[in-house]
């Protein structure tokens, strides 16, 4: 075996530098080949919850309304058919909750995906499907003039079971969400 | 060293879960499902096998006093290239581990082996080690999980057994995670003595 280097400042300083220089080279590397991945992927997912939310549609256009970001969606005669809005919230029960929230040309909420979650698994992380249509606390088709509250605060949604914050943050996500429409949605 | 040794110590007799109870963090936090644990297995598995392979090749050039800063160094960068990779090629499994992926730097196993193994054999017996220590991180791991989602969401491997999405959610919350471990540490430590 050979000879283990002395401890001396410059065998030290020597062998720290070298494998730090290594592993910068290595991780600018790497960095550089999954750079495009990674977007693409941040991209694709955002595409694919957009056409997820919205109803059937012709072309899309992206816009921003008061720095939120909006797709909205016109049909075969150019006439607006809906709306993807990106609507966030820091009351999740783990901080920051965020979803892209659809709507149609009435403000009826026409679908809603979940893009950035911290909630607790098994608990408010199915918010996920909690609300879609035909599950228990469907909001699909509910117009939010009225403001969408959880049915323990005098709402007509119905929460998660064991998650009312999780469920108070989802609605203020679509209400948030439904105030942004109202700005920009008329065109 | 015979290899066999090495294999079954990775595997059953030093199993860093149940025997070395290293690692406990990422443990708990991850086995929230089959899949989530067997994929936290393997990433930490990557990473052992990497930084045992490097750190058994530097071993000679690395001076004693700054050995740890420097085989931190390089477990962190065989993390973030998982991070990065993981994040471009596999954005879901990235969301659901993403937060616990960066500690496997801080994980108490890859130092472990790095410290006790990796500085002191040669590298095909570092990589023998890495590899057999990560895979019995992972079946461990992949226990765990299977049996909190099972009782926890009524699944397994993500299919679902039984109607509607009730199950005994403590299981997926962490105290079932501590319920789980203790019971399986017990269950397998039993079946050790016996055999």
């Amino acid at each position: 075996m050979a000879k283990k280097a002395q401890s001396t400042l410059i065998n030290m300083l020597l062998s720290l530098t070298t494998i730090a220089v290594v592993a910068a080279a290595a991780l600018a590397f790497v960095s550089s080949v999954t750079e495009e991945p990674i977007l693409n992927a941040q991209k694709a997912k955002k595409e694919a919850a957009i056409k997820a939310v919205l109803p059937a549609f012709d072309k899309l256009e992206e816009t921003s309304i008061d720095g939120t970001n909006c797709t909205k969606a016109y049909g075969p005669d150019g006439q607006l058919v809906g709306m993807a809005i990106e609507s966030s919230t820091e009351k999740g029960f783990g901080g920051h909750l965020e979803a892209m929230v659809g709507f149609d040309a009435e403000g009826n909420v026409s679908g809603y995906q979940i893009l950035q979650t911290a909630e607790t698994p098994g608990l408010g992380a199915k918010a996920g499907e909690w609300f879609q249509k035909g599950n228990k606390g469907d909001v699909i088709g509910m117009n939010p003039a009225t403001e969408l509250k959880v049915k323990k605060d005098g709402g007509q949604v119905d929460a998660i079971s064991g998650s009312t914050i999780t469920s108070r943050a989802f609605c203020e996500i679509i209400n948030n969400a439904y105030k942004t429409f109202q700005k920009g949605g008329n065109k | 060293m015979k290899a066999t040794d090495i294999i079954k110590n990775g595997l059953i007799k030093e199993n860093p879960t149940w025997v070395l109870v290293l690692g406990m963090c990422p443990t708990l936090a991850t086995t929230t499902s089959a899949v989530n644990g067997m994929m936290m297995g393997l990433a930490t598995t990557f990473v052992l096998v990497m930084s045992n392979i490097v750190i058994s090749l530097l071993k000679s050039v690395i001076p004693d006093k700054v050995r740890i800063p420097a085989f931190i160094v390089v477990i962190a960068t065989f993390v973030t290239i998982v991070q990065m990779v993981m994040q471009g090629y596999m954005p879901d499994m990235y969301e659901t581990l993403g937060l616990f992926i960066p500690l496997i730097v801080v994980n108490c196993i890859v130092l472990g082996r790095a410290e006790a193994f990796a500085s002191k054999n040669n590298v095909w017996h570092s990589l023998l080690d890495g590899l057999f220590m990560g895979l019995g991180f992972t079946w461990a791991l992949t226990l765990v999980g299977l049996v909190r989602e099972l009782l926890g969401a009524g699944a397994i491997f993500g299919h679902s057994l039984i109607g509607g999405n009730d199950g005994m959610l403590l299981f997926i919350l962490a105290p079932g995670g501590f319920i789980v471990l203790g019971f399986l540490m017990a269950l397998v430590k039993k079946i050790q003595k016996n055999s």
